[in-house]
């Protein structure tokens, strides 16, 4: 299983598509580490540093509909070759949602509410995050709080998290 | 309770359920391109599972970069060639015989009604517009069922469009699909499914209703859906002559693959297009359209013709209208794509070639191009590009680029302006 714990990078907008989180020019790499420096290159996000802000994080917080646009897993092993194994959003494109799972890693679907106040009260600190997995809880912390967020995925999508993925659980079951 | 199609779809390949709403589906036809499947291939051999579940399943084509751009892509469809080759998979387009997946799959007739569709590219749901469930997957996805022969899905729910009323000369299936996810926005059809019904899809070619299908998923919907009708098997007939008698037995048969009346609906619209303008968007998302007219003045450097959308022959036949006998403007550009070597060499036949040549655009070989801004016709930044392909987001054709999609006649229309202008002034 992978690392679910760890900093948080905060990216307040809806909409960020496959093509903002790695562009189509570096699809023709063919080892996901390549794509590594690339992460979010052409994300549109006023102060936004691809090269500074996304370093020692390991955790996404955004708005609705993250991962829109191409099915390129591309955008899933940008973050993963970065650390970045959990993003957690209002909503996310079907396929990103599917391919971030399917590559043993986490989408979570939070309320509004839920995401509001994770913004409202933790970005611009220092906030780390760790997902317990056998009970279901988003445990939030910075220096000087902390919170429990309750959250639901399907057993399909706990499996291929617990399994590292869908190949290895395809290649067993049919 | 009835069902919509795609329920009747999901139950006839269902192999099984393994978890709640975990419907993991069989296969009828997996298809592969140059970007997205290299790497599975790779994996796949590292894994020691360089196998195919079926080699007459599995298509694969080199489109998104062709003729190669550098040492990169040469890489990337020496691996597809070398890999097709290995495995037998004996429907394999190579350069000289390459055309854009979603243009050439269809045209070559490997799609029918009640088919379940996979393949690494977001566009497969253009492939709906014959009945069948088409879904774009990554490329995890991608491999499993190029060595299983599965997918695992989630049971889409379905929108449905009763599309009435008559198109407006000028107006064509692009405008109506970007009308649809202006309603819809980026994301109203996440996990689902659009029908497109109604005497307006009834009257429309299969070309037509790949432009409808194909840009479903800048809705963010699983898959766009025509029902099966006497268009489709006119459509299929070269391809499916042998399975049938006659071509009414055709339709007999591939009418089961139609929603029922009474079946259920995530939503249902009901619309008359009689008064549907034409339509173009601005902004970085598809659902940002506006009338063209609200739109008209607007200065591009670049005009592309092409795409899995907009590249097929009733897309140049419509561009090469407007332009005939006229010559694009001096302060743009212009480069058209034709989608498969086949639509080439009808446009060819039919003098296409020559009024867009005549008019001052490039015409490429059949390619996604300038599409997604790997090769022949990237923007440079701060440049403005009107494009009949589907996707506006920021970047998509070069850094720093504006893309305005838009019809075919729009296209060729501000083509000549050199600014956009509402195709109706240039119709016959
Ligand atoms: S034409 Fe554009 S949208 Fe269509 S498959 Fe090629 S790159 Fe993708």
């Amino acid at each position: 299983m992978k690392n679910f714990k760890g900093k948080v990078l905060f990216l307040d907008r809806s909409d960020i598509n496959t093509d903002e989180i790695i562009p189509a020019k570096y699809l023709t790499e063919i080892t996901k580490e390549a794509l590594k420096p690339y992460l979010l290159e052409d994300l549109s996000l006023p102060g936004f540093d691809n090269t500074d802000d996304i370093k020692g994080k390991t955790v996404v917080i955004t708005r609705e509909n993250f991962g829109c646009g191409s099915s390129r897993e591309h955008a899933p092993w940008a973050l993963e070759v970065n650390g970045i194994n959990v993003v957690l959003a209002e909503n996310f494109a079907r396929i990103f949602r599917q391919n971030m799972y399917n590559c043993g890693m986490f989408a979570i679907d939070l309320p509004k509410e839920k995401i509001d106040f994770l913004f409202d009260n933790y970005s611009g600190e220092d906030t780390t995050i760790e997902i317990d997995l056998e009970k279901d809880l988003i445990l939030v912390s910075s220096p000087n709080k902390s919170d429990v967020i309750e959250f639901k995925v399907g057993e399909f999508d706990k499996t291929l998290v617990k399994e590292g993925g869908w190949i290895g659980y395809a290649d067993k079951n049919y | 309770m009835g069902k919509t199609i795609a329920e009747k779809i999901f139950d006839a390949h269902r192999v099984n359920e393994p978890f709640p709403d975990t419907h993991v589906l069989r296969l009828d036809r997996v298809f592969c391109h140059e970007i997205t499947t290299p790497i599975a291939i790779t994996d796949l051999m590292a894994r020691g599972m360089d196998r195919v579940f079926d080699p007459t399943k599995i298509k694969a084509v080199i489109d998104h970069v062709t003729p190669a751009k550098d040492s990169k892509t040469a890489e990337q469809g020496k691996i597809l060639r070398e890999w097709a080759r290995r495995n037998e998979i004996k429907d394999f387009f190579d350069i000289g015989r390459n055309g854009v997946c979603h243009a050439i799959f269809p045209e070559k007739g490997f799609v029918r009604p009640g088919y379940t569709v996979i393949m690494g590219d977001s566009h497969t749901c253009t492939h709906g517009a014959f009945g069948a469930f088409a879904a774009g997957v990554g490329t995890t996805d991608l491999e499993v069922g190029i060595l299983k022969g599965v997918c695992a899905f989630h049971f889409p729910k379905t929108i449905k469009f009763e599309l009435e009323g008559k198109l407006k000369p000028g107006v064509y299936a692009k405008d109506l699909i970007l009308f649809i996810i202006n309603q819809l926005t980026v994301n109203g059809a996440t996990n689902m499914v659009i029908e497109f019904t109604g005497s307006v899809v009834d009257e429309m070619s299969m070309e037509s209703r790949m432009t409808l299908c194909n840009m479903a998923i800048e809705a963010g919907g699983t898959s766009g859906i025509c029902y099966p009708d006497m268009v489709t098997v006119d459509y299929l007939w070269e391809f499916i002559k042998d399975e049938f008698d006659s071509k009414e037995a055709a339709l007999e048969e591939y009418s089961k693959w139609k929603s029922d009346d009474d079946a259920e609906y995530e939503k249902i619209y009901k619309l008359d297009i009689s008064n549907l303008e034409p339509m173009v968007t601005f902004g970085y998302k598809p659902d940002q359209v506006k009338s063209v007219k609200e739109m008209e003045g607007t200065k591009v450097d670049q005009i592309y013709v092409g795409s899995c959308t907009n590249g097929r022959i009733e897309d140049l036949r419509i561009a090469a209208s407007v332009l005939k006998g006229k010559r694009i403007s001096d302060d743009v550009r212009a480069i058209v794509s034709p989608a498969t070597p086949a639509i080439y060499s009808m446009a060819l036949k039919e003098g296409l070639i020559e009024i867009f040549q005549d008019a001052g655009f490039c015409v490429t070989n059949p390619t996604c191009g300038a599409c997604l801004g790997m090769s022949n016709g990237v923007l440079a930044d701060g440049e403005v590009c009107a494009s009949t392909t589907n996707r506006n987001f920021n970047g998509r054709m070069g850094k720093g680029g504006m893309v305005h999609l838009m019809s075919p006649a729009t296209a060729a229309a501000t083509a000549i302006e050199g600014k956009i202008v509402n195709s109706e002034l240039y119709q016959g």
